[in-house]
């Protein structure tokens, strides 16, 4: 198995476009973004479905696979709830209650 | 064909992610945000679901219904006081995960006739690295957070010698394993080693340094998630990953910044142990203090009000008090805003998650840098359980342990309050000598307790 090169081009870009991302994000809201890019990043989901699943999965490897569906689950789900339920706490003067 | 659909998928998902934390940017949109990003995970997991290699659907669907179980309720239930405890728990369930997917995909490599390329295990050592040491940090970090395990740092001889020989030892570990794949022995030693480092790593840190470890942490997990997209040639996990990673280090520079220390401080400096023999001397120094009526009339007359709140604020919950204060000395025309520092709290953004949570409107939050030109022309500067980030010698004193922080300079304003438990010192351990200008009142109490007080007192004024 070999390294495709291309995927490290991938990488820089999304880096430097992260980083402009960010940088635009008021601290206002650090904490719902840091939750929310925790429930993106469960992502790793992609991977465990992968593992889990597959043909000619081990017993071994359908164990591990499990318990990292089942926690990347844990954020996915819990991290876009509260970062919505914070995000649905922060209003402006005038449309408060 | 189904292979040009799961690209599809991801394609859209990636998309989806980064139109997200741009939305991200402002109150108004972020909504949509949370929104986008749902979608875009909904579409990803659907097209690896289609996949034809993949065939194990009841362990799938039982995983995907275990972690609901556990993941809904942890949503709902958790307080928003503490939201720094469950993302430090995020961050560990998502280091696990990236930790075993790695673990899985060593022996599938391993077990295949062909040896991996050295790239392919670099990145799977990498991966595997910062997954597992980032799940004990961060288990280590929700310990502190929850104060199941003292906040304090703890600091035993030769420890700085002890991490470094434990990684120098996992990386010599992992390049072994790269040059000779097939060890299963070794790879045993080299994940207990990461798993060691990670809780080597939060041991010194203390509870006031955890908004920086916390980003820190949140990079370790997005550059491992990265590194696994490498592993498996999935371009979705290292797009996502690397947005994940450089969000991370921004709100960990962020965070130093706003305490002017370096990484290397913050993760090695042990802070907040040396300089309690220093103040013995200045004990018996006199302060002013303030009843809640006296303080109710003072405020009654300002026309303008900054409130400060720091972490105590957190601990006492006073955040809807706060909130009820807020209300009283608007209704009586004064100006009242809320100066927010960045490392006030336990995470980024913890204030303001707190106040927006009391109801308080998030245009009355300001920012330090946007605060502190306005504080020569405010009445009353009223501090809410913070301490060392309005101690005037970080600005003053070039000796002092904090010495070039950034500071709200309460000290400006005609006059401050300070509500607080007692005279201890804050987590620095330092004096402040805002307590005891002539201009600034001690409001000894619980801080909620004693704000309520002081509501209770203007609301019989005002009717």
């Amino acid at each position: 198995m070999q390294l495709d090169e291309t995927l490290l081009f991938i990488f820089m870009l999304a880096a430097f476009l992260g980083f402009q991302l960010i940088k635009r994000v008021s601290p206002l809201l650090h904490s719902p973004l840091m939750s929310l890019t925790n429930a993106i990043s469960a992502i790793a989901v992609v991977g465990a479905i992968t593992i889990a699943g597959e043909k000619d999965a081990s017993p071994f490897a359908q164990v591990l696979g499990f318990v990292a569906i089942t926690a990347s689950t844990i954020n996915l789900v819990g991290g876009y709830l509260i970062t919505d339920r914070m995000l649905k706490m922060f209003r402006k003067r005038e449309d408060r209650p | 064909m189904t292979d040009h659909l799961v690209q599809l998928s991801y394609l859209a998902a990636a998309a989806l992610f980064i139109l997200s934390l741009l939305w991200m940017s402002h109150p108004s949109t972020a909504r949509r945000g949370v929104r986008a990003a749902e979608i875009g995970m909904l579409l990803a997991i659907v097209g690896t679901l289609v996949r034809h290699e993949i065939v194990n659907y009841e362990i799938i669907a039982l995983a995907f219904l275990a972690g609901s179980a556990i993941g809904v309720p942890l949503a709902y239930l958790m307080p928003m006081t503490a939201i720094p405890q469950r993302t430090a728990l995020s961050h560990a369930f998502g280091a696990l995960a990236t930790g075993l997917i790695g673990t899985a995909e060593y022996f599938r490599l391993t077990g295949m006739d062909v040896a991996p390329s050295p790239l392919v295990m670099s990145a799977l050592m990498f991966e595997m690295f910062l997954g597992f040491l980032t799940c004990t940090a961060s288990i280590m970090a929700f310990g502190k957070l929850q104060e199941i395990m003292p906040t304090r740092p703890m600091i035993f001889p030769l420890q700085r010698a002890l991490n470094v020989s434990i990684f120098i030892a996992t990386i010599a570990a992992a390049i072994a394993l790269v040059v000779l794949p097939a060890g299963p022995v070794l790879f045993g030693v080299f994940v207990g080693l990461a798993l060691v480092f990670g809780v080597l790593l939060v041991v010194p840190i203390g509870g006031a340094d955890m908004p920086t470890v916390i980003a820190l942490l949140n990079a370790y997990a997005g550059l491992a998630a990265s590194a696994m997209g490498f592993v498996l040639n999935n371009k979705l996990l290292i797009i996502t990953g690397a947005l994940d990673g450089s969000s991370g280090f921004i709100l960990a520079v962020i965070m130093c910044r706003a305490m002017n220390r370096s990484f290397a401080n913050v993760l090695f400096g042990g802070f907040g142990q040396l300089q309690t023999s220093a103040a013995g001397a200045a004990e018996d120094r006199t302060v002013r203090s303030l009843a809640p009526d006296e303080t109710a009339m003072t405020l009654e007359n300002a026309q303008s009000v900054v409130i400060i709140p720091g972490y105590g604020m957190a601990v006492a919950q006073a955040q809807h008090k706060i909130h009820d204060l807020y209300q009283q000395l608007t209704q009586r025309q004064a100006l009242v805003r809320f100066a927010i520092h960045p490392v006030a709290g336990r995470m980024p953004g913890h204030m303001n998650v707190l106040l927006a949570e009391a109801n308080i409107p998030y245009d009355a939050l300001v920012e330090m840098e946007d605060i502190n030109p306005e504080m020569p022309m405010t009445d009353i500067a009223l501090i809410v359980g913070a301490n060392d980030v309005v101690n005037p010698a970080a600005r003053d004193d070039p000796k002092s342990a904090i010495a070039g922080m950034p500071i709200i300079e309460a000290d400006k304003a005609r006059s401050v309050m300070v509500v607080k438990r007692s005279m201890g010192k804050g987590f620095s351990g330092i004096e402040n000598e805002l307590y005891f200008q002539d201009k600034t009142h001690m409001l000894f109490g619980d801080a909620k307790d004693y704000v309520g007080s002081v509501v209770k007192e203007l609301a019989s004024t005002a009717a």
